[in-house]
């Protein structure tokens, strides 16, 4: 009964995204249309894919259904199980935020030139191409959805298409996401023929040889992590991210890279099933690196949008060593650790849905108010937008992984994960993940200076340009999208027991077996192995801190001279500082800079400009163009220098090449 | 979990968080009287510290104009989370409920937590010397931070806990010198150093301008919210202390709240304190401060250290 409440859920969740879309159409004479009737249904779609994720996770079985269309012989089946929910959950939760945000957001862009039908109109297509691909229970369904969801994401990428540099980036998108999109099929390929269909419950019964496994997953992996943005895969997505509107920024970072891991999941732990360690060695290894040059390469952008889309390659990185411990745990036997990982990436998947929403939330009300991504150029932004910067706030202690938000939990998980690796018994393995811990470690202290960067350059200091000066509070709508997210990740940081209760149903109905251990000591515990192996309390953690100042106050009160004078700046009894004087961005990533140079493509000079006055040069360039697409785009270009040899221009030589292929052909099916 | 919960064990977590407070001062007090001895300095009496400190929280406090509400917000939280930190780590007695609470990633999180807001804080007023104090502290803690995290959980991977009162119990029951620990040992006081702005990485008696890191984030601070803010510096140094004193050398450390077992782990820990300060000030004394972008290569130094106890703990030593 409650199973198909939660499908039918689904099903009005995708309905309505679309009639967000079809209404849109409207906007071409009324453009208010968007603001009042768009966004809303945008956010209610939001509203009933989170119930009904919700109402699947906590079910103990799938739900099915067949769907009125598909092909003659493959009628599109949709399936809810707990995994399908956990990521409608994911879907729901941010778009809700983004339904309430939109509203106020669209509205600058009513005077504009940019079409705002084509904004509603791909926004709603493009969720509900993601809801679709959560949903979607056979190959055919699955690619459709996802190839909605990544043209339309291209339309929203290339939105404002006047500038040059965003149809470029567009266009890289597109190109990425239909190779990424060809190795998926083929993968799904590979599992077709062996199951004998392209439904999922067919591939799941597939009798693969641990060889063609290996290539599914290879396939897989490439196809999925292409669009989840690891390295060296990930050049399109800082170029991508930043140039959408920003509330579809937020949904890109936060929510389509998790439907790449959710393809991911699926793919691999499902449809696979039986899965082998040594995948999970590859993974730790792409994940850690993914994880480390991403916080790098976040560290030293200036532009706001793009260091957050860097910072997703990042997390992307977490998550993927995540499951990269769960593959290599699941592999050698030990299904209880597997499941820890598992969850754990889990976490971080919603956490990171939550944390990098809000941001780019923030990002965007920053440009909206001040019409700047450069940090350069701002300051001071939390005595002008004292909402925004105390939302903002919250949302760079979680993603820095610091106590008692929601970051934490999941980086403190994949650390107990990763601990547990003396349990192994092959030597290379307990070597490696205390490695991939470590470069994790280094990850989320470097995550904690970037982000104090950012907050310190955009929110404290004093304005570095007269419009930032002169920002304004944004409207109500906006504060709230950022605000629930914002209390969101202080709940989830603070009950962890309680969400990976919720979460449990996902390992119980994929590997069998849930995370009882986590919550065996009520709500207050975390206990993911054993209380004398690890425990953490987040709620007693919060309640001492408060506790603690509450202690330090009232002593406080008593003596000390409450009062509080304001004076000039200190500053070594220097002149009065100015503006000018402040450390920039780029001032402040510069000792990372010079410690970690070699894995950069810096560019420095310091010339004197006509006026005699000095003038710094500083370019910061991707290793991974160098490293790995100049070789590609040489080796297609030389190829189709061979190829072009074929075109001669006359016809039948063009009938006499087709006769052999079709000859060649005939002949190999025989 | 329960048996943790109960109103004694509480009671001596509590009093062990205040004996870290009325401690903490006093070790700086203790390094800077041998310092000046050391330089044929009489230097001023121990409890010169815990004087400053009283005369700063009842002085009026004076914050810049342009400071926001972050800036007064920030010596509270510092101080209270760097507290907390300090009450996890066991100091007299082992068995606490506070280190079930948080554990040692908890601990390091709650040091970056403390970390995050100084930095902030640093930032907050839009001078060039706090800047650069972020900036430097910033990148000092992202070597150390890791190291930290690997030389600690070499000893959770031998004592298959990250709950320190466990890894202590651990190492009280089968204490026995393993190149992993010394390995673990070595990056861990490196990183002490490093994190509590000791020489050669930072000198906490410095106020020339250019070679600050953690003074030139204090600069804007008066009063109550200095006091606050160096007394937080001051636990996180003892914190760091009996971390190294009670993990590598326990002996003497109550396991139980038995009176007489209490007075023997006050008296052991305060032992092994007044020696590490003595090492240390005697280490401030030869050692000259480094340029900034000679500390990488230190902090380096203590990351290879942790991660080689770590890996001849998982490749020598899993299974004995």
């Amino acid at each position: 009964m409650n199973a198909h409440v939660a499908l039918s859920l689904a099903a009005l969740a995708v309905l309505l995204a679309l009639l967000s879309s079809v209404v849109s159409v409207f906007a071409v004479r009324a453009p208010y249309i968007v603001r009042t009737l768009v966004m809303p249904l945008f956010g209610l779609a939001g509203l009933a894919a989170l119930a009904a994720g919700l109402v699947a996770l906590l079910q103990d079985s799938a739900a099915t259904a067949t769907l009125p269309m598909g092909l003659p012989w493959l009628p599109s089946r949709v399936r809810l199980d707990a995994l399908s929910g956990f990521f409608l959950g994911v879907i729901g939760v941010v778009s809700i935020a983004v339904g309430l945000y939109g509203p106020a957001y669209v509205r600058g862009f009513e005077h504009g030139r940019d079409s705002l039908t084509a904004l509603g109109a791909f926004a709603g297509l493009f969720l509900a191409g993601m809801l679709m691909v959560v949903l979607a229970d056979d190959a055919f369904l699955f690619m459709v959805s996802w190839e909605v969801m990544s043209l339309s994401s291209y339309f929203l990428v290339a939105f404002q298409h006047e500038n040059a540099a965003n149809r470029r980036a567009a266009f890289l998108y597109l190109l990425m996401a239909h190779i990424g999109g060809l190795a998926i099929l083929l993968g799904y390929g590979v599992l077709a023929s062996f199951g004998g269909g392209f439904a999922f419950e067919a591939m799941r019964a597939a009798p693969l040889s641990p060889g063609w496994a290996s290539v599914a997953f290879v396939l897989a992996f490439i196809g999925f992590g292409m669009k989840a943005g690891l390295v060296p895969l990930h050049a399109w997505l800082p170029e991508a991210h930043p140039v959408a509107p920003s509330h579809i920024s937020a949904l890109m970072s936060g929510v389509m890279l998790k439907v790449a891991v959710y393809g991911f999941i699926r793919f691999v732990f499902d449809l696979i099933g039986d899965v082998q360690w040594q995948w999970g060695v590859a993974v730790l290894v792409i994940g850690g690196v993914s994880a480390l040059t991403g916080v790098l390469a976040a560290l030293l952008q200036t532009d706001l949008k793009r260091l957050l889309a860097y910072s997703s390659v990042e997390n992307l990185g977490i998550i993927f060593i995540g499951l990269g411990l769960a593959l290599v745990f699941l592999g050698t036997g030990h299904a209880p650790l597997g499941t820890l990982a598992f969850v754990a990436a889990l976490y971080h998947v919603l956490n990171h849905a939550l944390f990098k929403g809000l941001l780019f939330l923030g990002a965007g009300a920053i440009l909206h108010s001040t019409h700047e991504r450069d940090l350069e150029q701002m300051g001071g932004l939390l005595r002008r937008m004292p909402w925004t910067g105390l939302f903002f706030l919250l949302g760079c202690i979680s993603i820095s992984a610091l106590p008692p938000f929601n970051g934490f939990v999941s980086e403190w998980l994949t650390f107990q994960a990763a601990l547990q690796a003396w349990q192994l018994e092959s030597g290379v393995l307990r070597s490696l993940i205390p490695i991939v811990s470590a470069v994790l470690a280094l990850t989320g202290a470097l995550v904690a200076a970037t982000f104090v960067k950012v907050y310190g350059v955009a929110f404290l200091g004093q304005a570095r340009s007269r419009h930032v000066r002169r920002a304004r509070q944004v409207p109500f709508g906006m504060r709230a999208g950022q605000g629930w997210l914002a209390g969101l990740c202080l709940l989830f940081g603070v009950l962890p027991t309680a969400v990976i209760g919720v979460i449990d149903g996902v390992p119980r109905q994929l590997l069998g077996a849930g995370l009882p251990q986590a919550a065996a000591h009520g709500w207050l515990w975390l206990t993911p192995v054993s209380p004398a192996a690890a425990s953490y309390s987040a709620p007693l953690v919060v309640v001492l801190l408060a506790l603690l100042a509450a202690l330090a106050l009232w002593s406080l009160r008593r003596g000390a001279v409450q009062r509080v004078r304001r004076c000039d700046a200190w500053d070594c009894g220097f002149a009065q500082p100015t503006p000018r004087m402040q450390y920039t961005a780029t001032a402040f990533a510069q000792p990372i800079r010079q410690v970690f140079a070699l894995l950069f493509h810096i560019e420095e000079s310091v010339g004197q400009r006509e006026d005699g006055a000095l003038r710094y040069q500083l370019n910061i360039g991707d290793r991974s163009w160098g490293l790995f697409y100049a070789p590609v785009m040489r080796a297609v270009e030389s190829a189709s220098r061979r190829v072009v040899r074929l075109q001669s221009g006359n016809v039948r030589v063009y009938l006499g090449w087709t006769l052999a292929t079709l000859v060649v052909l005939l002949w190999i099916i025989s | 979990m329960d048996h943790l919960l109960t109103a004694v064990a509480w009671g001596a977590a509590l009093l062990q968080a205040l004996l870290y407070a009325a401690l903490a001062p006093l070790l700086i007090g203790w390094i800077r009287k041998l310092k000046a001895l050391l330089q044929n300095r009489r230097g001023a009496p121990v409890l010169q510290t815990w004087r400053d400190l009283r005369k700063l929280l009842v002085k009026e406090a004076r914050v810049a104009h342009a400071a926001s509400p972050l800036f007064r917000a920030a010596p509270y939280i510092v101080f209270v989370t760097t507290w907390l930190a300090a009450a996890t780590v066991p100091l007299v007695a082992v068995s606490l409920p506070t280190a079930a609470i948080a554990d040692i990633i908890v601990l390091v999180g709650l040091l970056a937590l403390a970390r995050f807001f100084l930095a902030l804080a640093g930032m907050d007023i839009g001078t060039a010397f706090g800047g650069m104090g972020a900036s430097r502290e910033m990148l000092v803690s992202a070597l150390a931070e890791p190291a930290m995290l690997m030389a600690v959980f070499t000893l959770a991977m031998s004592a298959h806990s990250t709950n320190l009162a466990s890894v202590i119990d651990y190492q009280l029951g089968t204490f026995a010198l393993r190149p992993s620990y010394l390995f673990a040992l070595g990056g861990l006081i490196l990183v002490a150093i490093a994190e509590t702005g000791r020489i050669p990485v930072d000198n906490p008696a410095t106020h020339l301008e250019l070679t600050m890191i953690h003074e030139a984030m204090l600069l804007e601070y008066s009063g109550r919210h200095l006091a606050l803010m160096e007394w937080a510096a001051q636990i996180k140094l003892l914190l760091y202390g009996a971390l190294i004193a009670n993990i590598f050398f326990p002996w003497g450390i109550a396991r139980s709240f038995a009176p007489a077992a209490l007075g023997i782990g006050l008296a052991a820990v305060v032992l092994k304190l007044l020696v590490l300060g003595a090492a240390l000030a005697l280490v401030e004394t030869v050692l000259a401060k480094m340029r900034l972008f000679r500390a990488p290569e230190f902090l380096n130094l203590a990351l290879l250290l942790a991660l080689l106890g770590l890996l001849s703990q998982v490749i020598l030593e899993v299974g004995t």
